[in-house]
């Protein structure tokens, strides 16, 4: 988290100094937060690009084919640029994307922006879902596994929380697939929706949920959410499985202070103890713990993609980069750079919410 | 709130997300579309232009009708598409086409000998991936306009150089004949693209299918043409859906939400032959899946090691294990199907008689060598039974796995010692293999073209000759006495290792029947599907 950015939110919170005084140090906090914000950009963009013309796949091969004559593989190169030097490459790269530019995909075709339009809302869809059972569950499990430390309680969540960990999420979507779809027939199997359901509805915001019940499609709807349930309940075991274990650690650190014990003496109910005082003081840690989860679940996730066959940015990246689409895995990682930049920003907002000691610096 | 309400609150809230999974999901495929599970990620455009993709190709081909055909009715059979009638001059270098009269556009629009000249011009003139399929008549940017001319109902092509005219009219049934309308894509330019940028995603034309979309690595959709030259299809719709995981496409035909899975594994194909719903066949492939040998590493310049190795591979152990049903061997740079092509296959694994040569040649406790191999199924697994094999000689093969595109860009560097790779036919003739694995007449570092014999430092300038000369030959039957010898000598010589040619294993629920791959993606008909 930048230290910048939790300094401006903070700021922004509390009131503190006079006129000018603060909206000077505003001022400062927030060009600050946008160089540091550049400089991130900057750096991301120069690793990636200088990773991808030095990975040993030819951009050039990827477009014309391997079959393609010397003169046609000479035009390609040049028409995108890649006979001029690495510097002059990346400058010109660099001034489109700062045009909003990101080139058009090999793969695809079509302007990157479009794509990550499309697979970006896929992945948001599973993602948001995922996340949310991901925190349902692991908050209260790792509660439950630190107040019953030791206890058979704190074994069976330790247990399934390894397991989690520990099960490849290629082999759990397969075994998932094979129990819940074809065996018992309680969800959809790969794909985003039945081909019976698609093209009825419009996209909007490209989820699929989200948009059939703004079209007022039930049908529609559930369909989708029986496609949805699977990888994200997968995806979610896989985040409760981290969320569980940090929450369990965070919460024993809680309940060895004194305000616990001094809690009990006055005859708060342990339950209003645990739940309410303590896990409120875990909050804070917390939120940063769950919005890096959220990154990683945002950033894609390949093989679950895989094995769902579900249209999202992580299988967008893969293909790209197995077929040297340099300005899609760019593209790409920009958008996930602006999701981990955009989380940080917005845990940083959220920290002197759920923790007064933030408002106070 | 109470503590209890507090619970049950949260234990409701926890439950939400699985209601889901009360839903049973059982919808099963329509009754008049088609849907396919297949990986179709490498498709870029579906321009016929410019589409050059195995997936690609075979999804134009039931798009776009084109100027001859091999149809789904007689695939060894030439037979008019949008010409009704050709001709060739004496000399083979006119051919004069009718185009059938009364035939339309998907729009309603005719289609005319104009249409054809503006397609067959646009793909020289794009200068895509494919265009080379044409140029080597000799035809360039600047005089493709003068040598392609379409008026009222008669097409008329030269050709500058010389080609057998079989070669030049099966060249007329690849998908750069595909028949384009002009006027849809003239309407839709942009730049001087002649259409190109529309065409990715849109269809003009007058084939069996209409492309309805084409969601990049989700799906593809078509719809039947009723006013097709052959009558409209009876299935109105074909979907061609993204399952890049063999085990997802295997669990989606089970569960009857697909018809059709086109990639599946032996290990997902075996335990499919107990259900009796689905029917799982075999259809002869082209591609031949072969390893070339650098020669300008220094044991593998020489003839007599190039041949120990060849009898160091154990093809039909491989074919009848963990490559069963998917392959067969076939050692000639034919494919068994294509014009020419013999079933050549003179060696088998001989640890002796390969020993014997090593030591002929010098290398008699082997050497060390590299093999650049994609790092996928099957290739890891023929890799590897190579490595063991040729180890039993002394030949200490270490294995680079790497991506395919990698071991491609290695090979066109001519940087690798061995590469295992495949090569695909462009077109139905015999010399489009031909004239990459025997073609090297200029061995220099920036030759015009790279085919896989200058990819591996193979100098021949006289079997070149040759190869070009089977190319003009108007006697159909000596042409083919010329390949025969052509691919011994390869086969026997060549700095390569032909081991197998590949079989399309498809596996189709029991009421869907009609779908018939021929050997290349160009005769995968769609139009023939029927469902009961």
């Amino acid at each position: 988290m930048s230290v910048s950015a939790t300094e401006e939110a903070a700021a922004t919170v509390t009131g503190g100094g006079g006129g000018e005084n603060r909206a000077w140090r505003l001022a400062k906090r927030a060009a600050r937060t946008l160089v540091s914000v550049a400089l991130t950009f900057l750096g991301l963009t120069c690793v990636t690009f200088f990773i991808g013309r030095v990975i040993p796949i030819d951009p050039v091969l990827a477009i014309v084919g391997d079959k393609a004559s010397a003169e046609t593989y000479a035009r390609v190169k040049a028409e995108i640029g890649l006979d001029q030097p690495l510097p002059v490459q990346y400058w010109r790269y660099l001034t489109k994307v700062v045009h909003g530019d990101f080139g058009n995909s090999v793969v695809t075709s079509r302007p990157v922006l479009e794509d990550m339009l499309q697979v970006f809302p896929a992945t948001l869809e599973l993602a948001l879902l995922a996340l949310l059972i991901g925190v349902v569950a692991g908050v209260p499990m790792g509660v439950v596994a630190a107040t019953h430390r030791g206890r058979w309680q704190d074994q069976v969540i330790r247990f399934v929380s390894l397991l989690g960990y520990s099960i490849p999420v290629f082999w759990l979507g397969l075994v998932g697939l094979l129990l819940f779809y074809a065996k018992l027939g309680w969800v959809g199997g790969p794909g985003r929706i039945d081909v019976a359901f698609d093209d009825i509805v419009a996209p909007v915001t490209g989820m699929l949920t989200i948009d059939s019940l703004l079209a007022g499609e039930y049908e529609v709807f559930w369909n989708a959410v029986s496609h949805l349930m699977l990888p994200a309940s997968i995806l979610g075991y896989l985040s409760l499985a981290y969320v569980a274990r940090m929450t369990r650690s965070f919460m024993l650190g809680q309940l060895k202070q004194e305000y616990v014990l001094a809690a009990l003496a006055k005859g708060l109910s342990p339950w209003r103890v645990v739940w309410v005082h303590a896990l409120g003081n875990v909050w804070a840690p917390l939120v940063t713990v769950i919005a890096l989860t959220f990154g990683s679940l945002l950033e894609g996730a390949v093989l679950t993609e895989t094995v769902f066959a579900w249209p999202g940015l992580g299988l967008y990246m893969k293909n790209s980069l197995f077929n040297a689409d340099l300005n899609a895995v760019l593209g790409g990682t920009m958008v996930v750079g602006v999701v981990y930049i955009g989380l940080n920003m917005i845990s940083d907002l959220i920290y002197p919410m759920v923790d007064p000691r933030a408002r106070d610096e | 709130m109470s503590e209890i309400g507090r619970r049950l609150l949260l234990a409701g809230v926890a439950a939400a997300p699985f209601t889901g999974w009360t839903r049973i999901a059982d919808a099963a495929t329509p009754k008049d579309a088609v849907v396919f599970a297949k990986q179709i990620d490498d498709i870029v455009s579906l321009d016929p232009g410019e589409c050059y993709e195995l997936s690609g190709v075979e999804i134009c081909s039931n798009i776009y009708d084109r100027l001859l055909r091999y149809e789904a009715e007689d695939l060894n059979k030439l037979v008019g598409g949008v010409a009704e009638s050709w001709t060739v001059s004496p000399d083979g270098k006119t051919f004069t086409f009718k185009i059938r009269p009364n035939l339309k556009f998907q729009s309603g629009t005719p289609v005319t000998a104009e249409d054809a000249e503006f397609s067959l011009q646009r793909v020289v003139l794009m200068d895509k991936t494919a265009a080379f399929l044409l140029t080597q008549f000799g035809w360039s940017k600047a005089n493709v306009k003068d040598l392609v001319k379409g008026s009222g109902d008669t097409l008329t092509l030269k050709i500058t150089e010389d080609f057998a005219p079989s070669l030049v009219l099966n060249l007329m049934t690849s998908i750069v004949a595909s028949v384009v309308e002009k006027k849809a894509a003239l309407a839709n330019e942009k730049g001087g693209d002649l259409g190109n940028g529309w065409l990715k995603t849109q269809s003009a034309s007058s084939g069996a299918y209409r492309l309805v979309s084409w969601k990049a690595n989700e799906s593809v959709t078509l719809e039947a043409f009723p006013g097709f030259r052959l009558g409209g299809p009876p299935l109105k719709r074909v979907i061609i859906r993204h399952v890049p995981e063999p085990a997802s496409q295997r669990l989606l035909l089970e569960k009857a939400d697909i018809d059709i899975a086109r990639d599946l594994t032996p290990d997902q194909i075996k335990p499919l032959a107990g259900n009796p719903n689905i029917k799982v066949q075999s259809f002869k492939a082209a591609n031949t899946f072969y390893m070339g040998l650098n020669t300008g590493y220094e044991p593998l310049g020489n003839v007599k090691v190039r041949q120990a190795m060849k009898m160091l591979v154990d093809y039909e152990g491989m074919v009848k294990s963990f490559l069963a049903g998917r392959f067969v061997v076939q050692q000639s740079f034919l494919p068994v199907g294509f014009f020419g092509a013999i079933p050549y296959a003179p060696f088998k694994l001989d640890v002796a008689s390969a020993k014997a040569l090593l030591a002929e040649a010098g290398y008699k406790d082997g050497f060390a060598v590299k093999m650049a191999a994609p790092n996928s199924s099957p290739w890891t697994e023929i890799s590897q039974s190579v490595q063991q094999t040729m180890g039993q000689a002394g030949i200490k093969v270490s294995i680079e796995p790497m991506e395919l595109k990698a071991v491609i860009g290695q090979y066109r560097a001519r940087a690798h010692q061995i590469a295992m790779l495949s090569w695909g036919p462009d077109y139905f003739d015999p010399h489009t293999n031909a004239d990459t694995f025997v073609h090297n007449a200029d061995n220099s570092d920036a030759p015009k073209s790279k085919p896989i014999a200058w990819r591996n430092k193979w100098f021949i300038p006289e079997l070149t000759k040759e190869m070009l000369a089977a190319a003009k030959e108007l006697d159909t039957a000596k042409r083919a006495q010329q390949y025969e010898a052509m691919q011994k000598k390869v086969t026997d010589e060549g700095p390569y290792i032909f081991m197998f040619q590949n079989n399309s294993q498809v596996a189709r629920r029991d009421a869907v029947t009609g779908f018939n791959p021929g050997i290349t993606e160009d005769l995968n008909f769609y139009r023939t599907i029927r469902k009961s």
